[in-house]
């Protein structure tokens, strides 16, 4: 599967597009098959998210996960910082100001 | 401690402004990120893995407990209530919104910081010795040339735009203690028939292809040095390969002119430099070293330590230093608890570090190139309150320059350059040398580990370094032996092939155990390398 992420313009925060929007959750993202370029460039224009790019992925047992490393890390947080990874069912996720 | 003239406030004032505006802009769409980029990266805002992250300048490595507890306070307010210190003796926060950035930067001018100049292809924060003004080997204090080369060098519109970034290091030490030598110029203050002069060296660094910055001016007059310098950077400015990012540097201009055709080339231009009248008066540099006078302290103080508790003995051992005025000490405080992320230190601890300084040391504090923090005049009377202190808040680790006083760099738990994780390499490896009568047998043994090829994490120099990369989207560490940052500068060998995770903890194990078969009385674990050379070292990893 292709996933599409990038960094929130305001916050830095990874984001993936869900098929209409974008989200903080791995979990959210959808497989943008081959229309991956033709929403990248709307989204580029619209200017909300820093520099997004199309990536390889697969669907695990708990949702889509990048194929690299790199943005499995993006994706799940810091493994040196287990209480500073997303966690979806967390209200407060996003908004870790304390 | 330099004070900020009205200059200075006068400038950084207007910079965050500026930055408050275009980012204002940026989140108004009225620029694109290809044109905010370059701006934002002039002010130390870089866009990392997870989120922004704010490289803070402490220039030379100096702060005082009102700055420090701005540290603090920016960790709390718009991080995740930590901070990084950095293997250039700055901080980075890893969780920045870019709608808090002109806020933040407003708060650290309200304490004479910035973050500007910490990227770009500019001359970054200058680095120094972190014991300098307290260090009995010193033969003066190198910060007052220091903070003459940060004014010169900040906002130097000439020198805005370099083929690449440039970094500048001072020490008036025959210790090095701040890498000079893998800087792009590295100025050492000597003393020739009684009088201080600055040695240049120019061309070392890091980074894919490590140098060691040969001698070009063994004793330039300290009234020349600002215009040396400006000779050094405009020969470097004129010819540097812009287009190559990899041949930019200036290690690589020298290397291919030759140390002999670069001096010949930087005394041409001194000669025309030294016209245009760039030196300050005396008066002026006068003015700047009045600010680093040093404390009042009382050299009568008690030069005894009462050792009857047998954990703060070890302490004093291990990370208490000599000091140049009998009765007082230089404390190191460690930032490399078992088990922790090197560097990484939580507001509570930035804040308790900073009411310390304010209590004990004379209002100061030093950030250290290996990523800890220096109280740098403390009354050897204090040193207990000081220890139980720090104790109670996991700040007392006795492992000052051994196995598990390790430089790590972000690596790819962070930094989107990194090929490979670093922080866990480093957990790992302090966990499995976590017995401190061990870590003592190996004795003074310093890790440095990157997780690119780009050496923030200081791999060359390392007595063991360790370079994370990417083999075929896994991460795989490769080992190197024989490196030192310090005053017998070399850059460490690739053992041969690389490791996982785990193999390269193992490989270190086999590593330390050859060499405490090999050593002789004294030897430490660089110096027995450079006698016995590579091979056993190579049979006892790979069979």
């Amino acid at each position: 599967m292709k996933l599409l992420t990038g960094n929130d313009l305001k916050t830095g925060f990874v984001t993936w597009w869900t098929g209409s929007d974008w989200s903080i959750h791995i979990e959210d993202a959808v497989d943008v098959g081959e229309h991956g370029e033709a929403i990248l460039a709307v989204e580029e224009a619209a200017r909300r998210v820093n520099a997004p790019y199309i990536i390889s992925g697969e669907m695990t047992p708990d949702g889509p996960r990048p194929a690299h490393i790199k943005d499995r890390i993006r994706a799940l947080g810091p493994t040196v910082r287990p209480d500073l990874t997303l966690k979806p069912a967390d209200p407060a996720a996003g908004d870790w100001v304390i | 401690m330099y004070k900020y003239d009205e200059y200075d406030h006068a400038m950084v004032a207007a910079r965050v402004a500026e930055f408050s505006d275009q980012v204002r802009r940026r989140l108004a769409g009225e620029i694109t990120e290809d044109q905010f980029k370059p701006l934002r990266l002039m002010n130390g805002l870089y866009l990392q893995l997870h989120a922004y992250m704010l490289r803070v300048a402490v220039p030379y490595g100096t702060l005082d407990s009102r700055q420090m507890r701005m540290l603090a306070h920016i960790a709390r307010k718009y991080d995740r209530d930590y901070g990084h210190f950095t293997t250039r003796q700055n901080i980075q926060y890893n969780w920045i919104k870019l709608e808090d950035a002109p806020a933040i930067l407003e708060d650290l001018a309200s304490v004479e910081m910035h973050a500007i100049q910490t990227s770009g292809n500019c001359i970054r924060n200058i680095s120094s010795d972190q014991w300098a003004g307290a260090a009995a080997d010193e033969i003066t204090d190198p910060r007052p040339w220091a903070e003459l080369l940060r004014q010169w060098s900040s906002f130097h519109p000439e020198f805005s735009y370099l083929p690449r970034k440039f970094k500048i290091a001072v020490i008036a030490a025959d210790e090095d203690r701040a890498a000079m030598r893998l800087h792009d110029i590295g100025i050492q203050i000597v003393e020739k028939d009684g009088v201080h002069g600055a040695a240049f060296y120019v061309g070392g660094g890091m980074g894919r292809t490590p140098m060691i910055a040969p001698l070009i001016k063994d004793f330039v007059p300290l009234e020349d040095m600002l215009s040396y310098a400006e000779a050094c950077l405009r020969v470097y400015n004129r010819y540097g390969r812009r287009d190559n990012i990899y041949k930019a540097r200036i290690k690589i201009l020298i290397h291919e002119l030759g140390a002999d055709e670069y001096r010949r080339q930087v005394e041409e231009e001194f000669a025309h430099v030294k016209s245009l009248g760039i030196d300050p008066p005396k008066a002026e540099f006068d003015r700047i070293a009045k600010q680093f006078a040093p404390p009042a302290l009382d050299a009568s103080a008690p030069d005894a330590i009462d050792r009857s508790d047998p954990d703060f003995a070890v302490w004093v051992d291990q990370n208490v230093a000599a000091h140049k005025v009998p009765g007082h000490a230089i404390v190191n405080i460690s930032l490399k608890p078992i088990g922790g992320i090197p560097g990484d230190a939580s507001s509570a601890q930035i804040d308790l570090m900073a009411d310390l300084a304010e209590r004990y040391s004379h209002d100061e504090l030093r950030v250290t190139h290996a990523q800890n923090i220096v109280l740098p005049h403390v009354r050897k009377a204090d040193l207990y309150a000081i220890w139980q202190a720090l104790d109670a808040a996991g700040l007392a680790t006795p492992n000052l320059d051994l196995i598990s006083d390790i430089i790590a760099c972000p690596g790819l738990d962070y930094c989107s350059l990194a090929n490979a994780r670093s922080i866990p390499v480093a957990q790992k490896i302090a966990a499995r040398f976590s017995d401190l009568g061990r870590q003592k047998e190996l004795g003074e043994l310093k890790l440095k580990i990157s997780g690119c090829i780009n050496a923030c994490g200081h791999h060359h120099a390392g007595h063991i370094g360790i370079l994370g990369v990417d083999r075929k989207g896994t991460e795989n560490y490769q080992l190197l032996l024989g490196g030192s940052g310090a005053e017998d500068v070399s850059l460490g060998t690739i053992t041969g092939p690389g490791f996982d995770e785990d193999g390269i903890v193992d490989a270190i194990e086999r590593v330390t155990d050859r060499y405490l078969a090999e050593r002789s009385e004294g030897e430490r674990f660089v110096d027995t390398f450079r006698r016995v050379g590579m091979a056993p070292f190579k049979e006892a990893i790979y069979g």
